[in-house]
């Protein structure tokens, strides 16, 4: 009840993400894999971060981690003021379930359950009544412009169109944290740009936004361009102000 | 709202559970057969012992039937014409059962006679039954009109009949039956009164009334037939000389029967050394019966049991399947957040939903089978209400248990390695 330790509190909320040492060591074999070879990293709320980097850097893992899906080997990571480490695995998925949406490459939809259903899927977990959560559901829809789809299975929807439905329901938790591995990766040059508006939008209204990508152009859309390499931050840059594509208020 | 999300989860398993329509089909036939199979052996078992159990019963649990018999050694003896058969109980045994055992309460001695019963031009075979007025305690049959015989019919050999409802309304159609007079054999009976007609049923116990009966006082039998009769067979006449058929024996408690049937029979084997007579103890057929019931359902026990394993082994087999085919399903699902706790939730209610559709149809099946064989092969079943429920105890038991394995495998995957399986 301290003042100064009530202000240090705030200081360490307008971290989300705070990284020290961290490694991620695979064991192939008699061999380690240092998918991460000591990470130091502190993410700020609202922030947008493009991860860039070769092909087995590490970024999956790193976006995998940061996302609770996984513990690291070694060293400290602190989640919205949880430390990892010492988390159970249903302190871990209740964490995913208040805090994060995942975006993935290939969108990663249940085919047996419609849109509206697979919006609401986190809503379902967090045990919001039924009314409320079909009510958001339909919000949800209306905001990536799938108002009309509600009733579709993925299967009938087209790549660019999946990919909102997924966004939809990473949305449906209110999530500090949006992580999206490769959102534009199976997507047209046109509709990756679509996709990236919305998260760009996201970003506007506060979210917290990483995203791994391979394409400058998409990369182009944060505001910071964090660069791996053999399970190492190489880089951190800040781009300019208003990136080339990017929507103009 | 607990139980709103869990219908829901319930409603969400069977949909997508119909999104493979026949491999779930097939996926219940095990359960279908196995609880089918269970409910109408019982069924059927329990509809023939209650048949075996009532017969029995019906025969009294604290009588004792003594009923004499010929024996086989005796057969062959006499000319080929006229046989005289000497056998059977004596007047001297019913004296000594009522003298020697305190537990005994009462004694019915009784001669079975043929007959032919005659009103006007009517005839009738009947067995002539005589007998004494303890047998209408012993045989509990309800009196339909009149009385019973009494023991003023025996001292005074008054030549009266008491008639079954059967045999009554075959002789007398349309007559004031009490008090009309029948033609039995050579001599003429007052009809005093009617009993109902046991139920014809084929069965291992012989009592006095199988036939249609005729109930006349003991003594007026003895004095009309005497002791001997003769029967025709094929041209050659066996006569018989028999004092009495049957004694029926009523014990006190019957926790007394078994020893007093062990001593009644100690007694007459000593007075009839060629066994020309039979025991039945109702009691010992009773308690038989019940130890038969007791092995028939222990085998149709391990029968139920092992169709049920070979069920629940055939659900878990497509759960496994289920789980690898949904892994990046359950993948989504946990990176979303859903708790290893929620995958079990629902893959078991998913194999629990398979398990307890295929009892209810098994039930269904376990229904009809035994109706069937009611309808078409008049065999009498019963459907216990305990069967129907342990069915469907034993189908949720059978999905929890088989279940378990798959949703656990299937919550134990690393949600990341689910996302990247193809
Ligand atoms: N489950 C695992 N077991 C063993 N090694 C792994 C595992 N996951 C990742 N690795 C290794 O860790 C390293 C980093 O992998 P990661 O998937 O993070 O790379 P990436 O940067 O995402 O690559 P890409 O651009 O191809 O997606 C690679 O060398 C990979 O082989
Ligand atoms: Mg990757």
């Amino acid at each position: 009840m301290n003042p100064p330790e009530s202000s240090a509190i705030v200081s360490a909320s307008n971290q989300v993400i705070v990284l020290r040492e961290v490694w991620k060591t695979y064991r192939m074999g008699d061999q380690d894999v240092h998918a991460l070879a000591g990470v130091d990293l502190e993410i700020e709320r609202g922030s947008f971060w493009a991860i860039s980097g070769p092909s087995g850097s590490g970024k999956s893992t790193m976006l995998n981690l940061l996302g609770c899906l996984d513990r690291p080997t070694s060293g400290e990571y602190t989640f919205e003021q949880s430390d990892i480490a010492t988390t159970t695995d249903d302190q871990l998925s209740d964490l995913r379930l208040k805090h994060i949406g995942f975006v993935f490459q290939n969108f990663h939809l249940i085919p047996q359950l419609t849109v509206q259903e697979n919006i609401e899927l986190p809503l379902f977990y967090q045990g919001a009544n039924p009314e409320e959560t079909a009510l958001r559901a339909r919000a949800l829809a209306d905001r990536v412009g799938l108002a009309d789809r509600l009733s579709h299975r993925p299967t009938e929807l087209s790549g660019g169109q999946q990919q909102r439905v997924a966004i939809a329901r990473a949305l449906a938790n209110d999530p500090s944290v949006i992580l999206a591995d490769e959102p534009t990766g199976n997507l047209d040059t046109a509709t990756g740009n679509s996709i990236m508006s919305l998260l760009t939008e996201l970003h506007g209204q506060g979210k917290t936004i990483l995203m791994v990508t391979h394409e400058p152009d998409i990369a182009a859309y944060a505001q910071l361009q964090l660069l791996m390499r053999d399970g190492r931050i190489e880089s951190i840059t800040q781009s300019k102000p208003s990136p080339i594509g990017a929507p103009t208020p | 709202m607990i139980l709103a999300r869990f219908a829901r989860n319930i409603r969400l398993g069977v949909k997508t559970l119909l999104l493979h329509k026949m491999r779930s089909a097939l996926t219940m036939l095990g359960m279908v057969f196995g609880v089918g199979a269970v409910i109408a052996m019982l069924a059927v078992g329990e509809g023939a012992s209650k048949q075996a159990l009532d017969q029995i019963r019906r025969l009294g649990s604290q009588n004792i039937l003594v009923t004499s018999q010929q024996p086989v050694a005796q057969s062959g003896s006499g000319s080929m014409q006229v046989r005289m058969n000497i056998y059977g109980l004596l007047y001297d045994d019913l004296d000594r059962i009522v003298q020697s055992f305190e537990n005994v309460v009462t004694t019915v001695p009784a001669k079975l006679i043929r007959g032919q019963g005659r009103v006007g031009s009517r005839t009738l075979e009947l067995r002539l039954v005589g007998t004494t007025p303890d047998w209408f305690q012993l045989v509990a049959r309800n009196k339909i009109a009149g009385r019973n015989l009494v023991n003023r019919d025996l001292t005074e050999k008054a030549n009266v009949v008491v008639l079954t409802e059967h045999g009554a309304r075959r002789l007398l159609v349309g007559k004031e039956i009490v008090g009309s007079t029948v033609r039995i054999n050579q001599g003429y009976y007052t009809v005093v009164g009617v009993i109902q007609s046991e139920s014809m049923q084929s069965g291992s116990m012989q009592t006095p009334d199988q036939n249609i009966d005729a109930y006349i006082p003991l003594s007026v039998a003895r004095e009309r037939f005497g002791d001997m009769t003769v029967r025709r067979t094929s041209g050659s006449r066996t006569r018989e000389l028999v004092e009495l058929h049957q004694i029926i024996v009523q014990v006190d408690s019957t926790e007394h029967v078994e020893s007093t049937a062990a001593g009644i029979e100690r007694m007459l084997s000593n007075a009839h050394p060629n066994a020309d007579y039979r025991m039945s103890v109702p009691l010992a057929l009773l308690r038989q019966a019940r130890a038969t019931q007791r092995t028939f359902n222990i085998v149709l026990g391990s029968i139920a049991g092992i169709s049920l394993l070979i069920g629940g082994i055939g659900i878990m087999n497509i759960m496994l399947a289920s789980v690898t085919e949904r892994t990046r399903e359950i993948g989504i699902r946990r990176a979303i957040g859903a708790r290893r706790k929620q995958i079990i939730g629902q893959f078991l209610i998913e194999t629990v939903v398979l398990s307890v559709a295929g009892g209810l149809i098994g039930i269904g099946i376990g229904l009809l089978i035994p109706w069937l064989i009611t309808m078409f092969a008049d065999m009498p079943t019963i459907v216990t209400a305990w069967s129907v429920l342990l069915s469907v105890v034993i189908s949720v038991a059978v999905g929890i248990i088989f279940g378990m394995y798959p949703a656990m495998r299937a919550a134990n995957l690393d949600p990341i390695v689910a996302l990247r399986h193809e």
